[in-house]
């Protein structure tokens, strides 16, 4: 079922197959980063350990800039170091940055086309817990919104470590948006993985599934099921770049299939999916169900209650899709 | 010969502040011809850009993006008249280009973008972001070990933004002596006198408290602007403020000390008498040095 091409995970449906961090992958790839290039400085608001920082700090005292609980005076510092010829990472939960911080990074950054680097974790429901105040689902479309800067989201681990390799050599200004919760692994260290590309993780002509982030991994689920359960080949595209968005590869199977959803850990308005569909609208005119969470703050409670309680679940693009082919 | 020595430096003082004046001209000039735009806050640092940037700072405006060259950081955009007015005298680009001020596609924008014209070192507009920006500088020239300094120009009523006090709080904690923060405390802004609106008072307690060196100047008084500046440079371990004391409108005598003309442009009249009036000053500078 997998693109081989891809070179993905074969295990990636085995029950115990192995779940990791992309907070842990972007904590040990920032510190190797700085050990290959000497420009390359962290901030962060009072959450090293939480951003997985603490590696880098303890190696490059000098390049870890703790600004305190101070999201904003940490996007202006950071742009007044890139324009002194550093790539600063502005480190943080995304619902702080950025949220509390999106003036400064429109006209700090933006504005000026500042080579920083924004990197918002614990997005979408992967800080359940902490309850709805701490649930970013307005992320992406608070940065996609902004002329000039590339978004972010990549699919698990793996993918987390090629994003921030690339988000370092790729000059401006970049969000990255990554998850909190160990989530499965669905691509290899031999998965490509390029800026601007999005992926068909799996070949299908009855539908198109666009998913970006690790909740992809539900709609991977869906496809299975979908196959074995109702026959409907579903193709499953992982669009980590949701700006620029990959538009050929993402036309192509529109065209192919006639009928899309979207799934996004995040609000379907403005989103992810809201992406897709104005793309699509201008480009290849289609239906696109958006799945998502829908005009609603979250909850407490765990990863799995928490998507299951917000309608992202694989179970729920089943059924989307299902009502969209009865159509 | 220290006679001699003193010579100099009175004429440079009057150099100075005859370019002070004529940037209030070009200032006025910029303003009647863009028909909307900040003249208070212009005028009256005049005399501190003219001091920064044919005295204090080491820039060349041949070799604009020189890394080694000192910054400065404009946090209240609104007053880049004065910004413009300053760079085209200084030669970043010509004088002819300051007509242009607030029309499409010229790079003088109503507020500053970094990369429109040659000398902007950063983007402002929406207040209280500049010292945080400059701090930003002044930590990147630490890491790097460059020896260049970074000065940082705010208002005064932008220091009613939260940002600003992040940044207060950020710079003595890093140790940032390459950092000098000029305050134009003209005690107006859109709406009033800053003290009606929201004080500011005790500032120079408030910042000594974060652990500023602090100085307080008169802002037109072009030696004690220079020497404020040398003497933030022998600062070490912590970054200095210069609460520089303005009369917003400075020059032009129906402006000065009104909030009503924060943002309000001359008329043509206005304009013409604002200009008669800074012309009779070059006579009273030329003698006040003789």
């Amino acid at each position: 079922m997998l693109n081989a091409k891809l070179k993905l995970n074969e295990d990636i449906f085995l029950k115990d197959s192995e779940l990791k961090a992309e907070r842990d992958a972007f904590g040990k790839t920032i510190k190797e980063l700085g050990e290959k290039y000497p420009d390359v400085a962290v901030l962060t608001a009072d959450l090293e350990e939480s951003v997985r920082l603490t590696d880098f700090a303890q190696k490059f005292p000098t390049r870890f800039i703790e600004t305190g609980i101070a999201e904003q005076n940490m996007a202006s510092i950071a742009a007044g170091m890139s324009f002194s010829g550093l790539v600063p990472f502005v480190c943080s939960h995304a619902v702080f940055s950025p949220y509390r911080n999106w003036d400064q990074i429109r006209l700090s950054i933006c504005f000026s086309n500042a080579n920083v680097k924004i990197v918002g974790s614990h997005a979408g429901f992967s800080n359940g817990p902490d309850g709805g105040v701490a649930e970013s689902l307005e992320d992406i479309a608070l940065a996609r919104v902004l002329p000039g800067i590339k978004v972010i989201s990549p699919i698990d681990y793996y993918q987390t470590i090629k994003a921030v390799e690339e988000i370092y050599k790729t000059p401006g200004p970049i969000y990255l948006r990554i998850l909190k919760e160990p989530t499965p692994l669905i691509t290899t260290q031999d998965t490509p993985f390029e800026i601007g590309k999005a992926y068909t993780l799996v070949e299908g002509t009855d539908i198109t599934i666009f998913a970006t982030g690790p909740i992809i991994f539900e709609a991977l689920e869906a496809a299975k099921k979908l196959k074995a359960v109702n026959k409907i080949n579903a193709e499953v595209i992982a669009v980590p770049t949701i700006k620029p968005l990959d538009i050929e590869t993402i036309v192509s199977s529109a065209k192919k299939t006639g009928k899309c959803v979207s799934v996004e850990e995040h609000q379907i308005d403005g989103g992810f999916g809201s992406a897709i569909s104005e793309m699509l609208s201008e480009k290849f005119p289609v239906r696109n169900v958006r799945i998502g969470v829908n005009n609603t703050f979250g909850d407490s409670g765990t990863y799995d209650e928490l998507k299951n309680k917000f309608g992202i679940s694989s179970h729920h693009i089943i059924d989307a899709i299902l009502n969209l082919l009865k159509e | 010969m220290p006679a001699v020595r003193k010579t100099s430096e009175v004429k440079d003082i009057e150099k100075i502040s005859l370019i002070a004046n004529n940037l209030r001209e070009e200032v006025i000039k910029m303003l009647l011809e863009a028909e909307s735009g900040h003249p208070a806050g212009s005028l009256g640092m005049s005399d501190i850009f003219a001091a920064l940037y044919f005295k204090i700072l080491n820039v060349d405006p041949k070799n604009s993006s020189d890394p080694l060259r000192d910054r400065l950081v404009l946090s209240n955009g609104h007053i880049c008249p004065i910004l413009y007015a300053t760079l085209a005298e200084r030669g970043y680009f010509p004088k002819t280009k300051l007509k242009l001020l607030r029309k499409m596609g010229s790079g003088l924008q109503g507020h500053p973008r970094l990369g429109d014209l040659p000398g902007i070192e950063n983007s402002s507009g929406s207040l209280g972001q500049g010292l945080s920006q400059a701090a930003g500088m002044a930590l990147a020239a630490k890491i790097k070990k460059d020896p260049y300094r970074i000065y940082c120009i705010t208002g005064d009523g932008e220091l009613q933004e939260g940002q600003i006090w992040e940044a207060a709080m950020f710079a003595p904690s890093k140790k940032l002596d390459n950092l000098t923060w000029i305050i134009d405390r003209n005690n107006i802004q859109i709406s009033g006198f800053t003290e009606e609106i929201m004080p500011l008072e005790n500032l120079r307690d408030k910042l000594e408290s974060f652990n500023w060196y602090v100085l307080e100047i008169d802002g037109h008084n072009i030696e004690e602007i220079i020497s404020a500046c040398n003497m933030a440079r022998s600062v070490s371990h912590r970054p200095t403020a210069i609460i520089a004391h303005t009369v917003p409108g400075k020059g032009v005598e129906f402006m000065e000390y009104k909030f009503e003309w924060h943002g309000k442009v001359p008329s043509k009249d206005q304009a013409l008498k604002a200009l008669k009036s800074l012309a009779s000053l070059k006579g009273k500078i030329k003698s006040d040095y003789d």
